[in-house]
């Protein structure tokens, strides 16, 4: 048997392999006994394990590598994230390493042209840029901006290199556009960032309510998990809250619609209506819960310079109560369209002693206006009957991108972050400076800006330099035209370290070709505190060269060799096994590099061999030393914190000029802005171009059928797009909802660059558009 | 040489009508589910020509209700 005939029957196993990873969604506990396994080292194909890099969930795929290619993808029956299954984005995962546009030279912009250069000149020009930068114009002229793709050794490297060696904080990540909600909601709640659950939530919870979480297509494998033990079990229901029809509302046992951002007097209703009906549970808050408010009216940083800093005062049980009696089911029912009788099944869900509830929420309560606070909010609701850090009983916040957790959240990769805490702190720039051996004067203890602040520095002219690497701000950057023209100015130097040409290529002075996924070795961390290796699977074409080694040469260009001392052979080990320092201890142990690479992900803390599956819990969690049945060890008092937070309506609602609520967000098919998914054939066939999303009745009205034009037109600009109408998300009347992938229909260009004051997070979820027939 | 795979669902009662129509069609392989009325259909033709056929007779099937396209590739 030759090569060519065993790769095409691995071809026709992935094929069939994803008929049936599709069927699995549709039909959970579907069979298919003649499926012959495809187990094992053929002797041809070799496998190799990875975490898929297509979303949050953090599955763990192998690999089918043939002559150097890789040819297959099939779920890892070892991790037990997925246990085998995968969506459709994994299974097709690996043609995104083989589009016919990779960039696989280094180009730099001459006359106004690009040309192609040998990569060692392009980086000796990025590094003497940023030098002459920095001095001309000062140490916070330049700064880099990265992802939740960036691996842990990316992300560790460029904090190292900016905050440590260059002593600027301008350092953010696209992280900060969507889950740093949900680092602040955790701070101020828990006082310690990630979830304190773990999938297995999904295998002994009850009752689920997803939050504005479209999981059907976000999370389509824990989905599929969720399904499957609704039809294991006989007592388990999905309760989908959100604020427009998706597939998981059709899959849910009850769908509950709410007017945007209202969600926050929902929930507080929700706790109301615990509290009236003595639902609370007394002995978990009188042991382990204090009362909190914080400043209200706060704004939405929709000015250059916007500043805001919370202040939080300790209130009674009793004052929290007074508080609520604005949010009584009826009242609320006329701020959110939600029917009172509908806040008061979920409240009796929540309080019901006998059903474990998971609250389950990604980019709908994270991209929020007052993100933070529905985030304590939530929780709130869980706190108050005690439902939390125990198996099935979860507040759990899923992050949409593979190492948002592990990357940005716990290396720090923020302005204000550090890889164990915050630049503000004395103690952790102490702890940062001994181990990356440089002076603690070094680490500035002022954070910087913002991921949106940072834009429009580099609009004004405060930022001159930027390194952008695994992704794409040119399509997702909020009010986009703003930063788009800030970011083609004459003095602005912009570098960018991609896989494909894209919008954000097209700004660059400099671009880099990046190695891909598992073209070069690293390490994700998923929304469950799972951090997940991979090796280099298979080699990089042309030039491309890892963004931690990109970062690594123009370090030692600037003088920084001892920082960056390590070899090609063994650069990945060495950086983890300095970043782990960090994070010693049982609150955060990591596993070490030898155990990451035998194990199809660790879940940290990783405390003598064991991984902790639910925090705060001392049968789980070695952390926990009060010797009472929960510590939250996060907060100084040793409890979690219930805030008062109340309902403030968006930065933008509709008005009679522009009556309609915009929404964007993402699709199953495609990946983001899609630069990778866009490459995949399959999936691009799928959905090939964007659309809007109207209601049948607001269509009809405007005079449009599927598939003709609609201008959407906001305060900041305006697109037209086709319509699609009772397509696979239908909006209430009065709304429309348009995805983000398609780079030719930039939705950006109409969206708000409103923020959380707190967390600092766009709101790509609520501004006001009018629509006209094109 | 293209591969596509596909969810075929059944008109009511007719599974085994559509198994034995699609089995005995050239470049297709099937496996039924066990347990529903669905059928995983993986098929693999020479030349895009030969694909196009194979179709048109997928879709024209009687006893189809629908058919879902789960995968595709191609060599060129």
């Amino acid at each position: 048997m030759t090569i060519t005939i065993d790769r095409r029957r691995f071809i026709q196993s992935a094929a069939a392999g994803s008929a049936i990873a599709a069927a699995g969604a549709i039909f959970p506990g579907i069979s298919f006994g003649a499926w012959p396994k495809v187990a094992g080292n053929t002797g041809v194909v070799s496998w190799q394990k990875t975490p898929c890099r297509f979303c949050g969930t953090g599955c763990g795929v192998l690999v089918g590598v043939v002559d150097g290619r890789a040819v297959a993808v099939k779920g890892d029956p070892n991790c037990s994230v997925n246990k085998g299954l995968c969506c459709m984005k994994g299974y097709h995962s690996v043609q995104a390493l083989y589009g016919t546009d990779r960039i696989t030279t280094a180009k730099i912009r001459k006359n106004g042209e690009m040309v192609e250069v040998p990569i060692q000149e392009a980086l000796d020009l990025v590094a003497a840029k940023l030098k002459e930068t920095r001095d001309k114009h000062g140490k916070d002229s330049v700064a880099i901006y990265g992802s939740g793709q960036w691996t842990i050794p990316d992300g560790y490297v460029a904090s190292k290199l900016f905050k440590g060696c260059l002593s600027t904080n301008n350092v953010e990540a696209n992280a900060r556009l969507c889950m740093a909600s949900a680092v602040t909601g955790f701070m101020t709640s828990f006082g310690i960032d990630e979830p304190m659950g773990c999938y297995e939530d999904i295998d002994h919870a009850n009752v689920f309510i997803t939050w504005g979480n479209n999981m059907a297509e976000m999370h389509p494998v824990l989905f599929s998990r969720m399904l499957a033990n609704r039809k294991r079990r006989t007592n388990v229901k999905i309760i989908d809250f959100a604020t427009r029809l998706t597939r998981t509302s059709q899959a849910a046992d009850t769908s509950i619609l709410f007017r945007p951002q209202t969600d926050l007097a929902v929930a507080n209703a929700i706790c109301h209506e615990i509290i009236a009906n003595d639902w609370v549970n007394w002995n978990f808050v009188n042991e382990h819960v204090s009362f909190h408010k914080g400043k209200t009216n706060i704004g939405y940083g929709t000015e250059d310079h916007f500043a805001f800093t919370d202040q939080d005062e300790a209130i009674s049980f009793e004052e929290y109560k007074k508080f609520l009696a604005d949010y009584t089911p009826e009242r609320v029912e006329k701020i959110s369209g939600v029917p009172a009788k509908d806040i008061k099944y979920m409240a009796a869900l929540y309080g019901d002693p006998a059903l474990k509830v998971t609250s389950f929420w990604c980019m709908g309560m994270n991209q929020h206006t007052r993100g933070t606070w529905i985030n304590n909010l939530v929780y709130n609701i869980h706190l108050l009957v005690g439902k939390i850090s125990t198996p099935g009983n979860s507040p759990f916040s899923l992050t949409g991108q593979p190492s948002a957790c592990g990357t940005v959240r716990e290396v720090g990769t923020l302005t204000h972050g550090l890889p164990h805490g915050v630049v503000m702190n004395e103690h952790d720039r102490q702890m940062a400076a001994e181990i990356w051996e440089v002076p603690v004067a070094n680490i500035d203890p002022k954070p910087t800006y913002h991921t949106v602040e940072m834009f429009r520095a580099l609009d004004r002219g405060d930022i001159k330099f930027i390194w952008i690497q695994v992704t794409n701000p040119m399509v997702t950057m909020p009010n986009l035209k703003r930063y788009r023209e800030g970011a083609k100015k004459d003095d602005r130097f912009i570098v960018v370290s991609d896989v494909y040409p894209t919008p954000t290529t097209d700004v660059a002075d400099v671009i880099l070709p990046s190695a891909f996924w598992i073209e070069k070795e690293g390490m994700f961390g998923n929304s469950e505190r799972r951090t997940q290796h991979f090796a280099e699977i298979v080699k990089p074409p042309g030039e491309a060269m890892s963004d931690t080694w990109q970062i690594i040469e123009v370090a030692r260009r600037l003088g920084f060799e001892k920082q960056f001392p390590w070899s090609k052979e063994d650069y990945i080990e060495k950086i983890w096994e300095e970043y782990r320092k960090f994070h010693a201890g049982p609150k955060h142990e990591m596993a070490s590099y030898q155990v990451l690479r035998a194990r199809s992900g660790v879940q940290w803390p990783f405390v003598n061999g064991k991984e902790t599956r639910w925090r705060f819990n001392p049968q789980y969690d070695p952390a926990c030393t009060n010797g009472k049945d929960f510590d939250f060890y996060g907060k100084k008092d040793n409890r979690a914190w219930i805030w008062a937070r109340p309902y403030e309506p968006a930065a933008e609602s509709p008005d009679s000029e522009y009556p309609f609520w915009l929404n964007t967000g993402r699709v199953i098919e495609h990946w983001h802005t899609g630069s990778l998914t866009r490459r995949i054939p399959v999936l691009h066939n799928a959905v090939p171009s964007g659309y809007v999303e109207m209601h049948p009745e607001d269509a009809a009205q405007l005079g449009v059928v599927n598939g003709e034009k609609v201008r959407i037109i906001s305060r900041r600009g305006e697109i037209v797009m086709p319509a699609q109408i009772n397509g696979r998300g239908v909006p209430p009347r009065n709304m429309v909802f348009v995805p983000f992938f398609d780079e030719s229909y930039l939705i950006n260009e109409v969206t708000l660059d409103a923020f959380c004051p707190i967390s600092k997070q766009p709101d790509y979820k609520k501004c006001a558009v009018r629509l006209e027939k094109a | 040489m293209p591969v596509f795979s596909y969810l075929a669902i059944p008109k009511s009662g007719a599974k085994e009508t559509l198994c034995t129509e699609l089995a005995n069609l050239e470049h297709c392989r099937i496996m039924p589910a066990d347990n529903h009325e669905v059928v995983v259909v993986v098929t693999d033709t020479p030349d895009i020509a030969t694909e196009k056929v194979l179709q048109e007779t997928l879709t024209g099937l009687q006893s189809l209700q629908s058919l879902s396209l789960t995968f595709g590739f191609d060599d060129n």
